[in-house]
């Protein structure tokens, strides 16, 4: 009965629409668009040129689903390298879910099921014979609340090169250590505490100690799930100014909540809406001067 | 008045005195809702009302628990003719047992019925006036407690911090409990096991290479040499909770980093119930699975092996011990492994680590204080551990390392001392509790030593 009225009230505020154009024409409330089915109906094909120059991770058609939640719809979007990408929307849009699924962190979630063609330098991450262990060597992650190991310092560090064997000695082990931590930009605050344990840090510390674990198994694509929002302004102005850096060397695809952060440290943004990647482009033609609707509502405040 | 219907009384008593600070707070504090005049709610002036009237009957009751029959029996005592009450100790302690049970029309010696129905007839009459004179006072009590309250409930009266007070002070006293009966039982047993190493030296009991403890009766008896050496029984010990831990550390890990880490939740909502159902079967029904079916297979397998295998050896003891201890470690580990943190698992696997890398070196060291705490506590199930090892491993003491003899431990060698009639102050009987002593300081040991290994090893992830 509810549902019924819900699809009246719907069809009511559609009917001025005619076809699809004059959706974008009308004034949209968030409540609309925030049904599936609406986001469906206007944002179907992304607007913007989805393709990178020399593109490291290309996706074609990926979809997501975790049990009956469609949570990625048909994602086709490269990543270039040294490009930083940023990915923006309101929560539960699919940001995470998309970069999670760059480096098959969602195997790890039992229900998630992942279809569509994921591809890194032109191999299949999903193919049978990929070794997960060697994709996420290669395609590395930083969380959204920083998790250091109960390890020391050192070992934090370490722990990526000692897995994957990187250092066939103590010396090239340090060296490694030490060039990370550098990378990082953590490396004058630590370098006399080495054997102190990684939790012990502040949290702007822990987040830099965990981008330098992860570059120490230097991969070729970074991922960053919201990095610095457990974080205070200084220690996220420190990252961002990191991830400047970093992007002479690897691609970085961030996702964050902050519409400021995007714009300061991507080249290019991706605006996701439930499910759908509803555009993309150049980050200064993104938030100067989007095409879609969606895009404008949400870089412009209005909702999200 | 019997002490139920005194109990139900404080009960109603109670309940009373909670609707009754109840209403008057909301009577002088306006309706609930209205401008807030109360400090605290309706409910804490009715909760201080009713603390107030059953706090003070308790302590009433403990002290004259506590001291009446004290004072009963001395009455009792005084009334005594003068060649009763001039006798020893001893024999004066049981003419007022006997006294008591007449009281209680139990059985008494037929011969001084007459010589004790006076007293018995003073005590009964003097019990019933304690119990009259103990209803009245604590009803009166209450009474006073709760004007005491009424008095004090005030718009700006805190009660709320009082209450709170009181939860306070009843928690404590709550951990209390756990930590005076520790000290109890510790101390009863450091005073027999005292006067126990009076009749044998603390050298000789400690250090004794051999134990037998049945003592001579008379001089001429043969086979009773009375040694009180107990290394070998803390070798056996030793030794059978050694092969249990054995099995049941190595086995219960591996279940539950499966359980945690790779079996899928329906299968892990299946299996734990299952493993626990092991923790709960009888120890009597392990000590014959140990006795009729594993020791017999042993002993053929030794027997093919060529090795001579007691027909009650302490690998068959030592095994089924250890598969009964298996759940304390399974299911505790699983737990604390479960509760690290799934941003530890994530920054490992992000990283590249396998699912048996990332346990290795991330969730166990992380879960380690948990997982010393469940083979800490399998361990003291195993020393603990009775009666397997009396149907399994025997009785007799024999100092060995060799799993495939007999051997016994610290208490199954308790539960024979103390079986059967003894005499308490023979040392047979007191050494039972110089066993107990050293049993309980050795686990003491034992725990402060894995306390120091989880200090030094753990890995504090929050």
């Amino acid at each position: 009965m509810l549902l019924m009225d819900r699809e009246k009230g719907f069809a009511a505020m559609r009917e001025p629409a005619d076809g699809r154009e004059p959706v974008a024409a009308t004034p949209v409330s968030p409540m609309v668009i925030a049904d599936a089915a609406e986001t469906d109906r206007i944002a179907a094909d992304t607007v913007g040129d989805v393709t990178a120059k020399d593109a490291v991770i290309c996706v074609r058609g990926g979809n997501v689903h975790y049990g009956e939640t469609h949570a990625l719809r048909d994602i086709n979007l490269d990543v270039g390298r040294n490009e930083v990408i940023a990915l923006i929307g309101p929560s539960g849009c699919g940001k995470s879910t998309f970069i999670r699924c760059l480096n098959r962190m969602n195997d790890t979630i039992e229900s998630a099921k992942v279809t569509g063609d994921f591809r890194l330098d032109g191999q299949d991450i999903y193919a049978r014979d990929t070794d997960v262990v060697m994709l996420r060597a290669r395609v590395g992650m930083v969380f959204q609340k920083p998790n250091p190991f109960p390890k020391s310092i050192y070992e934090n560090v370490a722990y990526g090169p000692r897995i994957h064997g990187l250092a066939s000695n103590r010396a090239e082990l340090d060296d490694i250590v030490y060039g990370s931590l550098e990378r990082a930009g953590l490396v004058d605050e630590v370098k006399d505490r080495l054997d102190e344990p990684g939790t012990g840090l502040s949290g702007g510390q822990q987040q830099r100690l965990c981008i330098a674990r992860t570059i120490a198994v230097n991969p070729e694509v970074i991922l960053m799930d919201e990095p610095c929002s457990a974080l205070d302004p200084i220690a996220t102005a420190r990252i961002e100014d990191l991830i400047d850096e970093l992007s002479q060397k690897y691609a970085i695809a961030i996702v964050t909540h902050s519409m400021q952060q995007a714009a300061r440290v991507s080249n290019r943004t991706a605006y996701f809406h439930l499910g759908r990647l509803v555009e993309v482009g150049p980050t200064d033609k993104i938030f100067t001067n989007p095409s879609h609707k969606l895009t404008e509502d949400y870089v412009t405040g209005r909702f999200g | 008045m019997r002490l139920t219907t005194l109990a139900l009384i404080l009960i109603v008593m109670a309940l009373a005195a909670f609707f009754l600070g109840r209403r008057r707070a909301i009577a002088i504090g306006g309706p609930p809702g209205a401008a807030r005049k109360l400090h605290s709610l309706p409910k804490y002036h009715g909760y201080y009302a009713s603390l107030w009237c059953v706090l003070p009957g308790l302590v009433v009751l403990l002290a004259w628990a506590a001291l009446s029959d004290t004072l009963i029996t001395s009455r009792v005592i005084d009334s005594l003719p003068e060649a009763l009450r001039n006798q020893p100790e001893a024999q004066l302690s049981l003419t007022l047992n006997d006294i008591r049970n007449l009281a209680a029309g139990q059985m008494v010696d037929e011969s001084r019925r007459a010589e004790f129905e006076v007293a018995a007839g003073l005590y009964t009459e003097l019990r019933a006036a304690s119990r009259r004179i103990l209803s009245g006072l604590i009803i009166a009590v209450s009474f006073l407690g709760f004007a005491v309250a009424w008095g004090r409930l005030k718009p700006q009266f805190r009660a709320r911090n009082h209450v709170e007070l009181a939860i306070k002070v009843a928690l404590i006293a709550a951990s209390m409990v756990a930590i005076l009966t520790t000290l109890g039982i510790l101390l009863s047993v450091t005073f027999e096991a005292i006067r126990f190493f009076r009749q044998v030296p603390f050298a000789d009991f400690l250090f004794g290479l051999n134990w037998s403890p049945q003592t001579a009766i008379r001089a001429d008896q043969v086979g009773s040499s009375g040694a009180f050496g107990a290394v070998p029984l803390f070798a056996g010990t030793l030794l059978i909770s050694g092969i249990a831990l054995f099995v049941a550390v190595p086995i219960g890990l591996m279940i539950a980093i499966y359980l945690s880490e790779y079996a899928k939740p329906a299968v892990r909502r299946v299996v734990k119930p299952i493993l626990e159902v092991l923790a709960g079967i009888p120890t009597v029904v392990y000590g014959y699975f140990a006795a009729l079916t594993v020791a017999p297979v042993i002993r053929q397998v030794g027997a093919s092996l060529g090795l001579d295998v007691a027909s009650e050896s302490a690998l068959g003891a030592g095994l089924v011990m250890g598969v009964m201890i298996i759940p304390f470690v399974s299911s505790l580990s699983d737990d604390v492994i479960n509760a690290v943190p799934r941003a530890m698992r994530e920054g490992s696997y992000g990283l590249g680590a396998t699912k048996s890398e990332t346990i290795k070196r991330v969730i166990l060291p992380a879960a380690l204080p948990g997982i010393v705490g469940g083979v800490l506590l399998a361990a003291s199930r195993a020393i603990g551990e009775t009666m397997i090892v009396v149907m399994a491993a025997g009785l007799s003491a024999n100092l060995t390392a060799n799993p495939l003899e007999s051997v016994t431990t610290v208490t199954v060698q308790i539960v024979t001392l103390l079986v059967g009639d003894q005499e308490f102050d023979s040392p047979k009987t007191l050494a039972a509790f110089a066993l107990g002593l050293v049993l309980f300081v050795v686990t003491l040991i034992l725990n402060i030593i894995a306390l120091q290994v989880v200090r030094r090893y753990r890995e504090q992830y929050d």
